[in-house]
């Protein structure tokens, strides 16, 4: 009886202690350093162009995220700063068709564990190049993945060559439509 | 059998406070640091021998963006820079702020934080502060 008591108190406090120390997961060291990759991401992400209208500039980056069906979500134009977000669908018929035959082969339920739709946040800079000669814009990506249960599957930079491509070639045809005020 | 009863009655109480704290706290952790406003600010501030304020700003955020943030909000009147970057599964928020210091220089100050956790750890500021010094051409200096 004794025995038993003594057991169960020294259970309960291991448990105590354990319950403690779970609660002091540390913050990883080191994400505030600059990586080794910067340089060829920064690349990706800017463009310069032969103007020194930055007002210009800046109306032809809110026209092609329009062109792009994104909505403005905060800007300051005397920083040049312009966010902007796209709520998309991110439903993947290979996801989804693997998703159903491992469901029907062994009675899981991956199906709702499929991506359903996400959120892509654009974030837009535009300055002046080192000679003022040029204006410089660099656009950075980003995106939040929701599944079919409705929980956040993924987080992550968009790093994709042809999705930045894309909107330079937008950006580029609206500069010029906008030059012709069309 | 007296020790036993004592050792239960200490489980007992010990209990009792951890039950106690969880009750009286949620709230009040939103607003506890474990570090002291003093060594807080001085390990998130440095300031800059400089007094432009918009190149200030532009630099910060060209910092953050090659630091994979992506930018949030940004106000030239208030100097306030906010941005996200995604770890993992983790999300770091992060708010820079530029203000003057005198005539002659600026301030910088930096907050992070860590999905639900507040950065309180110098060497993560430090890096930050190299990363801005690299692309300032400028040197931090250590505020007291």
């Amino acid at each position: 009886m004794k025995n038993s008591i003594f057991k169960t108190a020294r259970f309960s406090f291991v448990f105590l202690i354990c319950l403690g120390m779970v609660g002091c997961a540390s913050i990883p060291k080191g994400f505030l350093k600059l990586s080794d990759a910067s340089l060829e991401k920064r690349q990706l992400q800017i463009r310069q162009y032969e103007t020194t209208n930055k007002e210009q500039i800046l109306t032809a980056v809110a026209g092609v995220l329009q062109d792009l069906g994104f909505t403005l979500d905060s800007s300051e134009t005397k920083l040049g700063f312009v966010a902007a977000s796209k709520k998309a669908d991110a439903k993947s018929g290979g996801q989804i068709a693997g998703a159903f035959i491992l469901d029907v082969l062994f009675g899981t339920n991956n199906s709702a564990l499929c991506d359903k739709s996400q959120v892509v946040k654009a974030s837009i800079i535009t300055k002046l190049s080192l000679d003022n000669k040029k204006t410089v814009v660099r656009v950075t990506f980003q995106r939040i993945v929701w599944n079919m249960n409705g929980q956040i599957s993924k987080v992550e930079s968009i790093n994709d060559l042809e999705i930045y491509q894309k909107f330079f070639d937008g950006l580029s045809k609206a500069i010029f439509l906008e030059a012709q005020q069309i | 059998m007296k020790k036993l009863t004592k050792f239960c009655g200490i489980i007992g109480v010990l209990f009792f406070i951890i039950v106690l704290f969880g009750c009286a706290t949620t709230a009040r952790k939103a607003f506890q640091t474990t570090e002291s406003q003093v060594k807080l600010r001085s390990m998130q501030t440095r300031a800059f021998d400089t007094t432009d304020k918009h190149k200030m700003m532009q630099t910060v955020i060209s910092t953050m963006q090659d630091l994979e943030f992506v930018i949030d909000k940004a106000d030239l009147m208030l100097g306030s820079i906010s941005g996200t970057k995604f770890l993992g599964y983790a999300v770091v928020t992060m708010t820079v702020t530029v203000r003057p210091r005198g005539k002659k220089q600026l301030l910088v100050r930096a907050n992070a934080q860590h999905g639900v956790k507040s950065v309180e750890d110098a060497e993560t500021y430090q890096d930050f502060f190299t990363a801005l010094e690299k692309s300032l051409f400028l040197t931090a200096q250590q505020v007291d």
